[in-house]
């Protein structure tokens, strides 16, 4: 009785005597989410794209925000020496994203056109060798250090009533949001946006009426570096960019598992459902372990969802013809 | 021609033989230092300036004296990534060199080769992390943690809070937030807060942090609706930074964060920019690179361009504790050479050289340290009590600064615990005590 007073009863009722927390830690985790969020939408893109699973997705990001952090700091490429002049924010940004579409025109000419029509497997497999490479050539590059990162992102808090809300959060998601909208246009009302569907679909198919793949492959990595220098951007500026950095790509699974693989609003959704489940899940019933489970419960989330959707929320239905 | 190729034979087997004749010979003659380091993976940035000091004061004692009385060492790193499971590979890959001691680099790796430590006997040294009981020598002869641990400090951090509260009667009642790594690094000093909330009257709240930490917006809820007076950080690699960023955001007044000695380097505080200033943490050495050792190093290893990293990282606190560290192995060695009139001592030796460590006032100026306080290890010792300092961060100067005497511990709350831990594990492990009378 006093165990199912502790798991059921007393998490409840406390929510119910201070709503005001309740909602402080509600609107955390939607803050949260949308950071996941972030992440997810870079892995979602390629695989609408291509099918590929881009298991490097984290370590674009990673790579997004050392070149960023590079070129604000004037920092030598491989010497380390602070000898380049120091480049504004905005114009860093800018440098940073041909970079990345430097990268994406790699990925495709040495990574994904020897594979063309190789199992999904072979291309997975692909990208892990790709993380580490690109992950290792990071570091070569721009060094291992911690570098603080400030691109002029306001911070600070204020209160509604006893709520109080991070500056910094909401410009996240505001940034979030931006990046959807424009994702979701681009996929939905642009020739190129649906050519990367028709690609996604079936490569061969595409290729006979006249899509030119390698092209479609440049531009979704091209926007998939966009999107992971944004997620850069923003993780890096919470902890200092540095090589753990990579690691976010852990948060980005279960919101793809929760959100489905192919859909961009899927992956905002996704998000703010975890974001949500584990920060409810660790503030009320993690004191009851000694804490610490919000890492594995956004999975059981997932994996709840699963159950009922296997295709994810948002996901396209899995239709095999015989 | 079968007489010419038997000849070519015979001569590339005596050739060989006598290059593995000579490498035995020349391996005898010098004292191997194995480095578990961590260079790369997650926590590199803060493997990287410790793997440096470590291998800088080698090469300062090769360099300048020849090896330690003119014995040379021989360094050898193993990469671990901080991966215990890799961690203990690289010990096992290593140990048939016959290493003079094992410094682990990572409480998870050192929980592992505790067991090993008893069959092989080579001593493991884990300076300020690792098992705390282990400092219960005749339950583990092998084990050498000084010169404090986890538990140690613990109560450090509690007479300094007791210090700006006005003494340890003040503490009742007060709230303390003991944030961690959920690992058992991180829940090392989780005991001893709750036996001193106990004993003091003071509000614990323990809260776990998963690896790696880059997301703690649920444990600083936690925070905001506890309302601490005080929270303790036992944190590494990106979970200290989040949580400085996080603390700063919330407008926790950053005085009355006090990371332990793991969380308190440059890195923890550097990306938070001006918001860490004032952030307060724990430490057994004093910050910055102005000592005579510093110059040694660099007169000796930067300017004949053998440094293991940049020379303007050699004040940094992590760079600083690797260097300590192999201090230590040295003196150790040095015992041990003395006492048994050995070049090259070998593992019950060297238990000798760490039982006797005795570091004088006048030993720490010889090394280049003066003012740290003397360091006194026994049989039964493995700990030496050592004090600890607390440094603030200047985040305009972009240093560290001591704001607190050496702090004594409470080793009277601290050793009975460690006692009792050390009997339970010699009774789970069936180890018949070491007599250390």
């Amino acid at each position: 009785m006093e165990f199912l007073n502790l798991v059921l009863i007393a998490p409840i009722a406390d929510m119910i005597e201070y709503p005001s927390f309740l909602a402080e830690v509600v609107f955390g985790g939607l803050m949260s989410g949308v950071m996941y969020s972030l992440v997810a939408l870079g892995f979602v893109l390629i695989f609408k794209a291509s099918g590929v699973f881009n298991f490097a997705q984290g370590v674009f990001a990673l790579f997004a925000a050392l070149t960023l952090v590079g070129l604000m700091n004037g920092t030598m490429p491989f010497t380390l020496e602070k000898s380049l002049p120091e480049l504004p924010a905005w114009a860093a940004v800018i440098v940073t994203f041909i970079v990345m579409i430097g990268l994406a025109i790699a990925v495709e000419r040495i990574v994904l056109r020897p594979l063309v029509n190789q199992d999904h497997i072979i291309m997975f497999m692909s990208t892990i060798g790709l993380a580490f490479v690109l992950e290792g050539l990071g570091d070569t590059i721009w060094g291992s250090e911690v570098k603080a990162l400030d691109v002029g992102i306001p911070t600070g808090n204020f209160l509604i009533g006893e709520i109080q809300i991070q500056i910094f959060d909401l410009w996240a998601a505001g940034i979030a949001a931006f990046l959807v909208v424009v994702l979701a246009l681009f996929f939905q009302y642009t020739r190129t946006g649906r050519a990367l569907r028709a690609v996604a679909d079936d490569h061969q198919a595409a290729l006979s009426v006249g899509i030119p793949l390698k092209n479609i492959w440049i531009i979704v990595w091209s926007v998939a570096g966009l999107v992971a220098l944004v997620a850069g951007i923003m993780w890096g500026s919470k902890s200092g960019v540095q090589f753990s950095l990579s690691l976010i790509a852990l948060k980005a699974l279960p919101v793809l598992i929760l959100g489905g693989f192919t859909s961009v609003p899927g992956a905002i959704v996704g998000g703010l459902i975890i974001g949500v489940g584990e920060k409810v899940a660790e503030v009320y019933w993690g004191p009851l372990v000694d804490g610490a489970i919000e890492n594995w419960f956004a999975y059981v989330v997932a994996l709840v969802f699963l159950l009922f959707r296997p295709q994810g929320l948002f996901g396209d239905k899995i239709i095999e013809r015989v | 021609m079968n007489i010419k190729r038997l000849g070519i034979g015979v001569l590339t087997g005596l050739g060989l033989t006598t290059m593995v004749a000579t490498e035995i010979a020349i391996a005898a003659e010098q004292i191997f230092v194995p480095g578990l380091v961590y260079r790369t993976g997650p926590y590199a940035p803060n493997g990287i300036p410790f793997a440096n000091g470590m291998q800088d004061y080698l090469t300062l004692i090769n360099e300048r004296d020849g090896g330690i009385n003119g014995v040379k060492i021989v360094h050898e790193e193993c990469e671990t990534g901080y991966n215990t499971k890799v961690g203990v590979e690289c010990y096992e890959k290593l140990k048939s060199k016959k290493p003079v001691t094992v410094i682990p680099n990572s409480t998870g790796i050192t929980y592992q080769l505790i067991p090993k430590s008893y069959k092989d006997n080579i001593p493991l040294l884990t300076m300020g992390y690792g098992r705390t009981s282990a400092a219960v020598g005749s339950v583990f002869p092998w084990v050498f943690n000084f010169p404090a641990t986890y538990w140690s400090q613990a109560t450090a951090v509690i007479s300094y809070i007791a210090g700006k509260e006005g003494g340890l009667g003040s503490l009742k009642g007060k709230k303390i937030v003991h944030i961690y790594h959920n690992s058992a690094y991180g829940k090392e000093a989780n005991p001893t807060l709750k036996v001193m909330a106990e004993k003091f009257g003071f509000d614990l709240t323990l809260l776990a942090v998963d690896h790696p930490g880059q997301e703690q917006k649920a444990t600083w809820l936690q925070i905001r609706r506890k309302k601490p007076d005080w929270i303790f950080m036992s944190g590494w690699g990106v979970m200290n930074q989040v949580a400085v960023k996080e603390a700063a955001a919330q407008g926790f007044p950053m005085d009355r964060f006090i990371g332990n000695w793991w969380s308190g380097s440059e890195n923890d505080v550097l990306p938070s920019g001006g918001k860490a200033n004032g952030y307060i943490a724990a430490t057994f050495h004093t910050p910055g690179g102005g000592t005579p050792l510093h110059a040694e190093i660099k007169k000796h290893v930067y300017d004949k361009g053998l440094g293991g990293g940049e020379l303007s990282r050699t004040g940094e606190v992590l760079y600083i504790r690797g260097m300590l560290n192999h201090v230590f192995v040295v003196e150790a060695v040095r015992n041990a050479q003395k006492h048994f009139n050995v070049k090259v001592p070998n593992g019950e030796q060297m238990q000798w050289g760490y039982e006797n460590t005795n570091v004088t006032a006048a030993d720490w100026k010889r090394i280049g340290l003066p003012g740290y306080p003397p360091i006194k290890v026994t049989c039964n010792d493995h700990e030496g009590g050592h004090p600890v300092l607390f440094q603030q961060w200047n985040a305009s100067t972009k240093t560290w600064k001591v704001v607190s005497d050496w702090i004594p511990v409470m080793k009277d709350l601290v050793r009975p615990l460690m006692e009792a831990d050390a009997a339970k594990f010699a009774k789970e492990n069936n180890i018949t005590p070491k007599s250390c009378s």
